[in-house]
């Protein structure tokens, strides 16, 4: 229990800057965290894949991007099994090219991560900003950014996201195209998500900008900008934190669905979904472990993104939809 | 009520206006198509003809103009990887994809609305919980996975079912059917239910929620109270009520079934649209993108303002009241 609550402080520290206000709303926070057996197991395990992404060059046993490591004779090993040829014991076996498959994943993991979180990043910080601009300064301005965001919720995230994939593909000369896969993928997941953040920031500003402070910071004469950054922003923020959770999840499936069908991340930076795409070749061949193993940790991290998203939502505002 | 429906239509207009932009801008900026059409031994004559040609030296709006005629004729111009038109292409893909998707939303209809009921009903049996936590599983579960797990099971464990292709197909007048023979029915079957399955739980979740809001009502009460029997107070009064929200998400999903269907048909090789759009990126096949962009638009906004009017239909609270657009 003492780990699980350490887990709790350390996580829910974070985030917040510390004022009393904070640190009481905290404790509670913490509280309901103790009490929650889905949160703390999915804690752990986001905990663990996380770390194992951040340390996976001191952990994996192999680089699987460094030619001069793999022998081609090692391919298709199966997992805790010796190799006929050479000898050599794989933890997951390994793929066709003698790559073993537990440091591909831990690899592998790295750019999921990497991607997911650089996407959510790069959707909050877009719908955040356009949702504060449509909220306080209204008028033709408010109604221009919200059209967008609901011609764009007229389609499906991932089919945005596609869609921008293959135009900026398309834009980007061919030989930096596998380079810049992974960017590409960053602003096409990023920018297929800010409706969500644009939508809430809009509604909590109108609220925030009809309450005193904001007149009163009007009345001392700070600009348009300063009054919305340094003001209204901090008091929007918490579910912001919600959304971005659930974005994640949402990122981190749609990253691995659009690698999977072939418009992400490239072989030669392989993510998960580009594992799992590669190991499905080898369904019907028997070779269950370089499909089976990259698929488990995807649903791992998804599974646990997720949960913990819920959890919060539910923890920090239960009436947030 | 002729205003509602008014404004939403024009409003329906100005979203195909835009996504029209789109589609037109990636043909104007994602390549050169003089450079995609003429080859290496060209002279800066042969460039300026074929630009008079194709329109190119004309104002952008002008440009823009004749693209949105040539798009409401069906004229999408030419793949760039097969040279062939895209209408035709698109044509000859669509039944593939509107067959998966049509078994599809039957499965996630009539299997969520029934589990649904089911769960609302019973709602602390053993069998509820098990389903409902299934489902939140299945919702988690990326798309593509479903797919894999399926086929593994279904096509490599067990031999049952195939794991790629639509089998024999049978020729209608160009409409090319799966629906007539047995291999063609087996191939629909593993594809359906990954396509279906989120579209089922969410169905699912959502009957289910909105019966057990319905149930509580004091029209339901006094029904028992009536004595009429639990099937008639479950079905006849119960369910009937919460079809309206049931029917504007269905609506909605059908959408999103179609955009979906582009990852469960590269799962199974299914030879249809999404597939072929997804190639289109993978080979930046610019006229296929747009012409799959600008259909699959018309369909989504179609299919809202359907269900924006059938919503206004069904339930007459709204026509007293002054509905909002959203």
């Amino acid at each position: 229990m003492t780990d699980a609550t350490q887990a709790a402080d350390a996580t829910a520290e974070k985030p917040t800057p510390k004022s009393r206000f904070s640190r009481a709303w905290q404790s509670d926070f913490a509280w309901k965290f103790r009490h929650s057996p889905v949160a703390i197991v999915a804690t752990l395990v986001m905990l663990v894949i996380v770390l194992s992404a951040i340390f996976a060059p001191l952990i994996a046993p192999h680089n699987p991007f460094d030619p001069s490591s793999l022998n081609l004779m090692n391919g298709f090993t199966p997992p805790g099994a010796a190799n006929q040829f050479t000898g050599d014991l794989f933890l997951l076996g390994t793929d066709d090219q003698g790559r073993d498959v537990f440091s591909t994943i831990l690899y592998g993991l790295r750019i999921s991560l990497f991607v997911g979180v650089a996407a959510v990043l790069f959707a909050m910080i877009l719908g955040v900003t356009l949702g504060l601009i449509a909220g306080y300064v209204g008028g033709w301005t408010d109604t221009i950014i919200m059209r967008i965001a609901d011609i764009q919720l007229t389609f499906p995230s991932i089919l945005v996201a596609m869609l921008i994939f293959g135009i900026a593909k398309g834009v980007t000369p061919v030989e930096y195209r596998d380079q810049m896969a992974i960017w590409v993928l960053i602003f096409a997941i990023g920018l297929s998500d800010w409706v969500q953040f644009a939508r809430v920031v809009r509604g909590a500003t109108l609220v925030q900008a009809g309450r005193e402070y904001v007149a009163a910071a009007r009345l001392i004469g700070r600009s348009g900008p300063a009054i919305m950054m340094r003001h209204i922003l901090p008091n929007v923020l918490s579910p912001v934190l919600v959304i971005a959770t659930i974005s994640l999840a949402l990122a981190i499936i749609a990253e691995a669905t659009l690698s999977f069908l072939g418009v992400g991340a490239p072989p030669t930076q392989p993510s998960l979904g580009t594992l799992i795409r590669i190991g499905q070749g080898f369904l019907f061949s028997g070779e269950w472990w370089i499909l089976l193993f990259p698929s488990v940790t995807l649903l791992a991290l998804a599974l646990s993104v997720n949960l913990l998203g819920d959890w919060l939502r539910d923890a920090l505002n239960p009436r947030l939809k | 009520m002729l205003a509602f429906i008014l404004r939403r239509i024009f409003q329906s207009i100005i979203v195909l206006l835009v996504v029209g932009l789109v589609a037109f801008s990636m043909f104007t900026f994602v390549g050169d198509p003089i450079d995609n059409m003429l080859g290496q031994e060209r002279t800066q004559a042969d460039i300026e003809r074929l630009r008079q040609q194709l329109g190119l030296d004309q104002p952008f709006v002008v440009q823009y103009w004749n693209f949105l005629q040539n798009a409401a004729q069906g004229n999408f111009g030419i793949s760039y990887r097969q040279g062939r038109p895209v209408a035709e292409i698109l044509m000859e893909r669509a039944p593939a994809t509107l067959e998966l998707a049509a078994v599809s939303a039957f499965f996630a209809m009539t299997l969520g609305i029934g589990l649904g009921v089911f769960t609302a009903i019973r709602r602390d049996g053993i069998e509820s919980n098990l389903i409902m936590g299934v489902s939140l599983i299945g919702v988690s579960l990326p798309t593509f996975l479903i797919g894999i797990l399926l086929i593994y099971v279904f096509s490599v464990e067990l031999d049952w079912l195939p794991s790629f292709g639509r089998g024999e197909v049978v020729d209608l007048g160009g409409w090319t059917t799966g629906f007539l023979t047995t291999s063609g029915l087996k191939a629909l079957i593993l594809p359906a239910i990954t396509l279906g399955l989120y579209q089922m739980t969410l169905i699912m979740r959502l009957v289910r929620s909105e019966m057990l809001e319905v149930l509580r009502q004091d029209y339901i009460r006094f029904a028992r109270a009536r004595g009429l029997r639990e099937r008639a107070v479950n079905f006849r009064h119960a369910l009937k009520n919460t079809l309206v929200p049931v029917i504007t998400v269905t609506g909605l999903q059908l959408g999103a079934i179609i955009a979906f269907a582009i990852i469960t048909e590269t799962v199974f090789q299914w030879p249809g649209v999404g597939l072929l759009f997804i190639n289109a990126i993978q080979f930046v096949d610019i006229p296929v993108m747009a012409a799959y962009l600008m259909l699959i638009s018309v369909m989504f906004v179609g299919i809202n303002l359907i269900v924006d009017l059938l919503y206004f239909a069904i339930d007459p609270r709204l026509r007293v009241g002054k509905g909002k657009g959203h």
